[in-house]
């Protein structure tokens, strides 16, 4: 932990200077947004929607395959599906409605193709979220949320969690590091004991970190809000560049609905 | 260990148009009346404390903890962090992890954002505080009830949330399923989470309980008058 530049919550990012990294973030964000809302808008049980989805697959991998973004990691974020695999695949045991044979078992028609099409859209907006935090640094979707009029209050909690988080988290690896050195062992009983009380002086030293923090800023005048420097517009190109991931999505969404 | 995030987020798609609508509406509203109230807990200190303590939860969901018998539990944390430091700040701060999750580890679908706020932010939070709050008024005001209140609240936050998403499901979900075994089998799963999540609930709260009670925002009423009254006296200068 902290070894590497960017820390915690960059386990994501990847350096690079590809036309999509060099988009602004509040462009990519609405982008994967809009994507997202394409994919998730598309009629389960339409004959023509399997088609869908692999057309939306060829503009995700395209946009993938522009900002240099390897399969090895687009597969790597795909892991944190899994809870939902286990979902989607219990459906056609639970789903009520005609049933079908296969392989001996009796299984819902609807719910395989309700399973095969949450696990598809699911797939879908993960690889699309997948590239955006690939290609964009969390300082980044930041300004890019702000600039998206979060509320401010709500980007300055991100920014000090995004500052913070890994020395926070190296706090925390310290007190393992101490622990283990101490022969500690996590399947004795009073572990969690132990454990739950790191968690606790974690949670002091977190709070004190803060408070000292606010005492730093007040003294450099801190008001409550953060100065914010100026802003460049996003020439109308780069918005062109960018929503044409979720436009090539829309196009075929909309073919799908014209010629099914 | 920063690609690990075991708690359970919705993807997009799980729910229909109307049903994540109405949640986002729902998670707009809470988190707009959270930023009001949270001033009121922390007044201009909140940005830096609340940003600090959502590092501190972000970081503590990704810990191990040995809950007995060979097998370890994760904290979501809802329940917790509304006893350290209050239910509204509570709600900003599980808020921005599951933003800072959905945007950069693509965990919980952007548009389900609102869903899952609703779950683990409003759902989570209020059952959690609102159960700890109602048993700390009735068992005797000591360090036990305190920790019985916030473990019972700890853990009946984690299958009610469950439940919650259930009935979401059951409201938008787009599978026709028998609505009684999918709420038996996520309830039953959770409840064991839930043991899991009070357990490490209690011995967090203990442990900061006994170094900074005071920093503690649900157990102000456990700082009597009486605990200053036993600091050692100023000896006067002569």
């Amino acid at each position: 932990m902290g070894a590497r530049h960017g820390g915690a919550l960059s386990a994501r990012y990847v350096a690079g200077t590809s036309p999509v990294h060099r988009l602004a973030p509040q462009v990519k964000l609405v982008a994967v947004l809009a994507y997202a809302l394409v994919v998730v808008a598309t009629p389960v049980h339409a004959g023509w929607a399997p088609w869908a989805y692999a057309g939306y697959l060829l503009a995700v991998l395209a946009a993938a395959a522009v900002a240099g973004v390897r399969p090895g990691r687009l597969a790597a974020g795909l892991v944190v599906e899994t809870p939902f695999v286990v979902f989607a695949l219990l459906l056609p045991f639970v789903t009520r409605g005609p049933r079908v044979e296969v392989l001996g078992l009796s299984l819902s028609e609807s719910g395989l193709q309700t399973g095969g099409a949450l696990l598809a859209k699911a797939t879908l907006s993960v690889l699309a979220a997948t590239v955006l935090a690939a290609t964009t640094e969390p300082r980044e979707l930041m300004h890019g949320l702000e600039r998206l009029r979060l509320p401010s209050a709500l980007v300055q909690i991100l920014g000090f969690m995004i500052r913070y988080v890994d020395v926070v988290s190296g706090e925390l690896h310290r007190m393992r590091v101490a622990r283990e050195s101490r022969a500690f062992d996590g399947r004795r009983r009073g572990a969690l004991r132990v454990v739950g009380a790191a968690a606790g002086a974690l949670f002091i030293r977190s709070y004190e970190r803060g408070e000292r923090v606010h005492l730093a800023m007040l003294s450099r005048g801190y008001t409550g809000r953060l100065p914010r420097g100026p802003v460049a517009a996003v020439p109308s190109r780069d918005w062109l560049t960018g929503l044409s991931l979720p436009l090539a999505a829309g196009a075929v969404l909309a073919t799908g609905m014209l010629l099914g | 260990m920063c690609n690990k995030v075991d708690v359970v987020h919705v993807p997009d798609g799980f729910l229909d148009a109307p049903t994540s609508v109405a949640t986002g509406v729902l998670a707009a509203g809470t988190v707009a009346l959270a930023l009001r109230k949270a001033r009121e807990e922390l007044d201009e200190r909140t940005a830096p404390l609340a940003g600090l303590t959502a590092a501190f939860v972000f970081a503590v969901q990704m810990m191990n903890f040995p809950v007995g018998a060979g097998t370890s539990g994760h904290l979501i944390g809802g329940a917790l962090t509304a006893v350290l430091v209050g239910p509204w700040t509570a709600v900003l701060c599980m808020t921005v992890v599951l933003l800072v999750q959905a945007v950069l580890f693509a965990d919980g679908g952007l548009t389900a954002l609102g869903t899952n706020v609703t779950l683990m932010a409003l759902v989570a939070v209020g059952v959690g505080y609102g159960l700890f709050r109602l048993l700390v008024a009735v068992l005797p005001r000591t360090r036990t009830g305190f920790l019985i209140g916030a473990g019972v609240g700890a853990f009946a936050s984690v299958p009610l949330a469950a439940l919650a998403f259930v009935a979401l499901f059951a409201a938008g979900g787009v599978a026709d399923i028998s609505l009684g075994a999918v709420a038996a089998t996520m309830g039953g799963i959770h409840v064991l989470i839930g043991l899991g999540e009070a357990a490490i609930t209690v011995v967090v709260l203990g442990a900061v309980l006994a170094a900074r009670p005071d920093l503690v925002h649900g157990a102000a009423h456990l700082r009597s008058a009486d605990a200053l009254l036993r600091r050692p006296e100023v000896v006067a200068p002569r």
